[in-house]
């Protein structure tokens, strides 16, 4: 059965300032949603609050994953259920190297399906980084630097695509993954997210972005629009090519005659 | 009414002029040690315990002591090399020690030196044999140049009353490849004073680390202790000393390095046991080019009290230090650090630079941190920054966003926040060590 990620009916403040007004929204396994819409509308609140990032209050609405509520689960339970968010910003941890980090994350997983588990071996773990890191063309001194620490803008989104491969999601959220990358790396990281798409484990991913040009490599089938807080408008790719031309400016016209 | 009369706790360490000339009687010590062993306990009886109205007090109470316990000397401290973890025996790196010098109790246990190390001149010896038998070279240097018995009232004491200690003595242009390893193992109460002595000479190079440590004990323990460095021209020497002592235990020691022309001290310094700490750390650069680099790390919980009380001293033109104080303080536990740096008048060219981050882990903690400059000179570049901030929940939720439980995330991103200091520690298997304590602490098993 395909896992899914059903947002219903989603408010969402911070600071007791409403940002999120009603979402509805669900993607599958397998599936790839784009949503779009202009700055402050509210994307990136919605990427935060589906992995629990505490610093959003949820007021109403429920998020429900592969059969589980995620509002009753942790961080890092939504994780392991198989929930993954590629961050916008993601933050930089001193002394944490990428290595140790995933290794842990890893062996997280494997304890939580088997608490006996003594996780991955050392040579199972070098390999698996070795591979994805190939994948995605990073070198591998890669592996030994400390998490986001002095990564340039492009190496931050790499390195958030390298978690993704390795930790294996069902369902990924990709937050502007495309802003700070050249098109090369563009390239190169769409190519990867396209390869777990082709594997067995069939991900299922929302491409949250202002631009088409992402969309190129990663072809939706379908694209929302989220404008104040809510999805406004929901088509297929061609939605998506509308609003490289004309813009956003339709979206707020037609809102404020609805 | 019932009138209870109350024992009247002790003021001050319960020692007497009788203990000094015993002490010295025991050891078998030269005239001139003697002589100044109870020149420094004239001085000791002259000054005053210092208090809250002495500015390198003022932040720091000490009057959970008891002098009854940790002020005057065990009588049953017999120890023996078994009382020596296994851990802090084996070798620093690879399956060979430069030295080692093994104390339980204030008496030695154990010494070794490496034959080749030997051979090149090399002395590593415990300074009781060292006042014997290389007189000539401890007399000149034992608290006459580095701490002085004039630095303060446990300075005096120290230097009238010290039990045990080290003298590394390496003579020009030799380098010392394999490093020395002396440790310090309390299994009774009461009071030990140990010395640090090395010398570098012109040139010459070496490695060391210390171990300060005690296992869980019924009563309180002092620890009067005096660090001495000297570091000769364009000798380099990295000096680690880690202190771990039981919560039972209250120390005062003073530590200094002279650094000359163009000579190189990289000093780390690790506080995480003991109920009470306060050190004095200072680096002199007295001549020209000379440089160091002086990491601080400590982790407070439980009710414990570090004080830090650091100085850099340019007193030579083209100098370098650069000092790096990084602490957490979890439950109750107080810290403070107090920096200078200063120089001569003329000085230029100097380059001094401070730094204390603090990373608070409790409400109920505290955690003090005052740099300062006091500088005489104008082609200078010295700066200082003093930070603190508590356990950030982003990065905690980062962790947590990638599967890893809140408890294992915080643990790394407090570890992360040591790990900068933690990799300037030459040796993997002390990291591991340092690792293992921190974590014991972070997750709150050694508070007690």
């Amino acid at each position: 059965m395909v896992a899914a990620l059903e947002i219903k009916n989603l408010h969402v403040s911070v600071e007791d300032k409403p940002i999120l007004r009603g979402v509805n929204l669900t993607v599958k396994q397998g599936e790839v949603h784009a949503l779009m819409g202009p700055n402050g509308s509210g994307k990136s609140t919605l990427a935060n609050v589906l992995l629990g990032n505490p610093a959003y209050e949820v007021t109403a609405g429920e998020i429900i994953f592969d059969g589980h509520d995620l509002m009753e689960m942790e961080a890092d339970e939504r994780s392991r259920a198989g929930l993954f968010l590629a961050f916008q910003y993601p933050v930089s941890i001193p002394g944490v190297t990428v290595a140790n980090f995933l290794r842990l994350a890893i062996n997280a997983r494997m304890k939580a399906v088997d608490p006996e588990s003594k996780g991955i071996s050392i040579s199972d773990f070098r390999k698996l980084m070795r591979e994805k890191m190939d994948m995605l063309q990073m070198d591998h001194s890669f592996a030994g630097r400390y998490l986001n620490e002095g990564f340039s803008g492009g190496e931050k989104k790499r390195a958030e695509i390298l978690q993704m491969a390795v930790l294996n999601p069902k369902i990924a959220i990709l937050d502007e993954t495309d802003s700070g990358l050249d098109i090369d790396a563009l390239r190169v990281v769409s190519e990867g997210v396209n390869r777990l798409r082709s594997n067995d484990s069939n991900l299922g991913v929302l491409v949250i972005t202002h631009y088409q040009r992402i969309l190129n490599y990663i072809k939706p089938e379908f694209v929302h629009v989220m404008y104040q807080g809510q999805i406004v408008e929901s088509g297929g790719a061609d939605l998506a090519l509308r609003l490289e031309e004309a813009g956003y400016d339709w979206i707020r016209e037609k809102v404020s005659v609805e | 009414m019932v009138m209870t009369a109350r024992k009247a706790r002790a003021s001050a360490p319960l020692f007497t002029q009788a203990d000094v000339e015993a002490l010295s009687e025991r050891n078998n010590e030269p005239k001139w040690l003697r002589e100044s062993r109870l020149a420094a306990w004239e001085l000791y009886e002259g000054l005053p315990m210092p208090d809250k109205s002495d500015e390198a007090w003022r932040r720091t109470d000490y009057r959970a002591v008891h002098w009854e316990e940790a002020g005057r000397f065990a009588s049953n401290g017999v120890g023996t090399i078994d009382d020596v973890p296994p851990a802090n025996r084996e070798p620093l790196i690879g399956d060979h020690q430069g030295g080692t010098l093994f104390f339980v109790n204030g008496k030695l246990v154990g010494s070794e030196i490496a034959p080749e190390l030997r051979k090149q001149g090399i002395i590593f010896t415990d300074l009781v044999t060292a006042c014997r038998e290389h007189s000539d070279l401890v007399r000149e240097r034992l608290m006459t140049k580095a701490v002085k018995p004039g630095d303060g009232k446990f300075a005096a004491l120290h230097a009238a009353l010290w039990t045990h200690g080290v003298f590394l003595y390496v003579p020009r242009g030799a380098a010392a490849e394999l490093p020395f390893h002396v440790v310090m193992v309390n299994t009774h109460e009461g009071a030990t004073m140990g010395h640090i002595l090395a010398a570098l000479e012109e040139n010459a190079q070496a490695t060391m680390l210390v171990d300060y440590l005690s296992p869980d004990l019924e009563l309180q323990s002092g620890y009067i202790g005096a660090t001495e460095l000297l570091v000769g021209r364009a000798a380099t020497l990295h000096y680690v000393g880690l202190q771990d002592w039981n919560r039972k235990t209250f120390e005062f020691s003073h530590q200094r390095a002279i650094i000359e022309r163009d000579g190189n001290l990289d000093w780390i310094v690790g506080t995480m046991g003991g109920q009470f700490v306060k050190l004095f750390i200072e680096a002199d650069l007295v001549g020209q080019g000379a440089g160091a680099r002086v990491s601080g790390m400590f982790f407070a919980d439980g009710t414990q009290t570090f004080d830090h009380d650091t100085q850099q001293n340019h007193n030579g033109p083209l100098t370098r230090s650069d000092l790096l104080f990084k602490g957490a303080a979890k439950d109750e536990a107080r810290s403070v650090w107090q920096g200078m740096i200063k120089s001569l008048p003329q000085m230029q060219k100097i380059d001094g630079f401070q730094a204390s981050r603090n990373l608070l882990l409790s409400e109920n903690a505290r955690m003090d941190a005052i740099p300062g400059l006091e500088i005489e000179a104008d082609d200078v570049r010295c700066t200082h920054a003093a930070t603190f901030g508590t356990l950030e929940e982003q990065p905690v939720f980062y962790l947590m966003s990638r599967g890893i439980p809140r408890p294992e995330a915080e643990l790394m991103v407090i570890e992360g926040f040591f790990e900068e200091l933690l990799d300037r520690v030459p040796f993997e298997r002390v990291r591991e060590r340092l690792r293992a304590g921190l974590e014991a602490k972070i997750v709150g098993t050694t508070a007690r």
